[in-house]
């Protein structure tokens, strides 16, 4: 609840290019860096150069941070930062961290320009395509006049960028999948997905990490957890990850057995 | 040491501070609604502020304590009782072994925190205690409890252990408010042998003879009757929240505020919103005034937070609680303060709750002048 469902990429209008991000409050505990609302490889590299500035050089008082398609929320403990920082605290403002915090991420943003982004990994993930593990497979196919076996060649040949997790844990924002096999959500949304399952929903696909409610079109179903809450991270995915699907028979699939379980 | 859950209540779970760090990976962070309420709780029986209570839901549980403990029970809504007696909220109080705490209903708030000295011990899982109910993770195996649970308490503090002892005697720098439901008990089943002292005590008790707990805990003590003992002390009213019906709850403007329309914004701020009965520890889903953008824009997803108010292309709000999800693409409306947020936590559905606009300024002062106060009473705790 609370959110629109499983996170779309939106086409976006303005796509204004100042270059330089924005630094706004996110609520009276949290900044947002903000860049120009482009989903693009280019903003995420920048988002993903911020991320790795916060990591290696995080300000005293910074709990963490969440990079999204174009911004970056840096949590901050306020009387942390006031007390770490007297010198950047204005007159009168002694109770106030936030000038604070903008302050000392304008200074990051600054080191940030010269940063590259670390190397992207490839991870590959296995569907067992169609079935009862993709009810829907035949739908996308019939819905873009292909065959189930070209739908499922155009989703298992592309590479996919993570742009961002959230929605569930573990859960991949993923660009790149061709508009050829592009299909709408489920008019009625099915009440349990198991977790692992793959879907396509508008321009977008991407793997249900947990057992929920959706209304995605489901092709296939991986027996990889993409939430591991024992391992650290406790992802399979992070963000700036390259995906690469490749099918796996039914036998395959059940061989693998369900990591999850 | 451990806890007995003999009835659940309605949506009883271990809930601590929250499980910070992980939601770059969208791992939400959970955790108390009312953090404050658990706080104190926490800070009453000598516990870290960080330990793992019970958040209670409306309906009370029913709980057998296995060993003698130090308990507190802040927040509002529920009406704790000790083997019938009333307990106060706010006040930490020593029970014997087989004391059983049960919940009876007071108006204002809806949910309350159980801090037992030690803390609730169930594993650590990705930095907290906190059940996450969605993933199955964290808390008592990821779930609510259930009659029949068994939940371990870690070893008291050294501050806990020396208050527990005092009020356990009834001695001590504390007055002691002793009462005689066990005593009572004790006398009908024959529990005690001498029959005269337990007499004296018992009747030293019902007409306030005692103007010290000391001597009735020196005459219990002498019957070897242990007594549950609620301390005289209790935090500063000042800090003891009122939790209304219908509270005004502070926001500050959010990152699309200003595109929604004037009318919009206006209503948003005169007209009362309802908190509707589909709401949880997710999401807290409001009826009223249909709030409407200038002109429909799409948005990108991005982080949201504890309060953060997003609208819909429906045009109801919804205020995002403790389990809400790590991003969000709604466009955000405005922000509840992180002070206000447990009036918002103790506003139940049904409630009626109006908005109050205030500057990120004014919503940080609150925030630091409320640590501030905490942090006193903590050093104040601490050399007690």
């Amino acid at each position: 609840m609370g959110n629109k469902a499983e996170g779309r990429v939106p086409h976006l209008q303005n796509h204004t290019r100042t270059g330089l991000p924005r630094i706004i409050p996110l609520g009276d505990s949290a900044a947002s860096v903000l860049f120009e609302a482009a989903v693009s490889p280019q903003t995420h590299r920048r988002v993903r150069a911020v991320c790795s500035r916060l990591s290696s050089a995080p300000f005293a008082g910074m709990l963490e941070f969440v990079p999204s398609f174009h911004s970056v929320a840096v949590y901050y403990d306020g009387h942390a930062v006031l007390k770490a920082y007297p010198q950047y605290i204005a007159p009168g403002e002694e109770n106030y961290p936030y000038p604070v915090v903008a302050a000392l991420l304008k200074d990051l943003l600054k080191h940030t320009e010269e940063q590259e982004a670390p190397a992207p990994r490839t991870v590959r993930i296995p569907v067992c395509y169609g079935g009862e593990n993709g009810p829907d497979l035949e739908f996308v196919a019939r819905h873009n006049g292909l065959s189930v076996q070209e739908v499922i060649d155009v989703h298992s040949s592309a590479d996919y960028l993570v742009y961002m997790l959230g929605f569930a844990p573990g859960f991949p924002y993923l660009g790149g999948l061709s508009p050829a096999i592009s299909a709408p959500r489920r008019s009625s949304p099915r009440l349990v997905i198991p977790a692992g399952s793959v879907g396509i929903a508008g321009d977008q696909t991407g793997v249900y990490p947990l057992e929920t409610p959706g209304g995605w079109q489901l092709i296939g179903r991986t027996p990889l957890a993409l939430f591991k809450p024992d391992a650290m991270p406790p992802v399979l995915l992070l963000a700036g990850d390259i995906v690469r699907f490749y099918p796996v028979s039914f036998r395959e699939f059940s061989d693998m057995g369900d990591e999850r379980l | 040491m451990s806890l007995l859950i003999m009835k659940p209540g309605l949506l009883t779970t271990v809930q601590d501070l929250g499980r910070y760090g992980f939601q770059q990976f969208g791992v939400i962070a959970g955790g108390a609604m009312d953090s404050y309420a658990l706080r104190m709780a926490n800070l009453l029986v000598g516990n870290d502020e960080q330990a793992a209570g019970l958040e209670m839901t409306v309906l009370g549980p029913e709980i057998t304590f296995a060993a003698p403990a130090l308990i507190a029970v802040c927040g509002g809504g529920l009406a704790p009782m000790l083997d019938g007696q009333p307990l106060p909220l706010w006040r930490s109080a020593y029970v014997p072994k087989g004391t059983r705490l049960h919940f009876g209903r007071l108006p204002g708030g809806c949910r309350a925190y159980l801090a037992v000295a030690g803390g609730i011990d169930v594993p650590v899982q990705l930095n907290s205690r906190s059940t996450y109910l969605r993933a199955g993770i964290g808390g008592h195996q990821g779930r609510a409890l259930r009659s029949g649970d068994v939940l371990p308490v870690g070893t008291p503090s050294r501050r806990a252990a020396a208050w527990t002892e005092r009020l356990a005697r009834g001695s001590g720098a504390w007055q002691l408010d002793l009462w005689a439901g066990r005593l009572n008990r004790g006398l009908e089943t024959g529990e005690f042998d001498n029959r005269q002292e337990a007499g004296r005590l018992n009747g030293g008790l019902e007409t306030g003879q005692f103007d010290s707990g000391q001597e009735a805990g020196r005459l219990a003590g002498k019957l070897g009757a242990e007594v549950i003992a609620i301390s005289s002390w209790y935090p500063a009213p000042a800090l003891i929240p009122e939790y209304p019906k219908a509270p005004v709850v502070r926001v500050i403007a959010g990152e699309e505020y200003g595109l929604f329309s004037e009318e919009s914004r206006r209503r948003f701020l005169s007209e009362p919103y309802m908190i509707l009965p589909e709401s949880d520890r997710m999401g807290y889903r409001l009826s009223g005034s249909v709030l409407e953008l200038e002109q429909e824009r799409s948005l990108v997803s991005a982080a949201v937070t504890f309060g953060t108010i997003q609208v819909p292309s429906g045009g109801a709000p919804i205020i995002l609680m403790a389990d809400r999800q790590t991003t969000g693409g709604y466009p955000k409306l405005a922000q509840v303060i992180t002070a206000d947020l447990p009036l918002l936590a103790q506003a139940g559905p049904g409630s009626a709750i109006r908005f109050r606009l205030v500057t990120l300024r004014q919503a940080q002062e609150q925030l630091m002048q409320r640590e501030f106060e905490l942090r006193r009473l903590r050093l104040v705790l601490e050399h007690m």
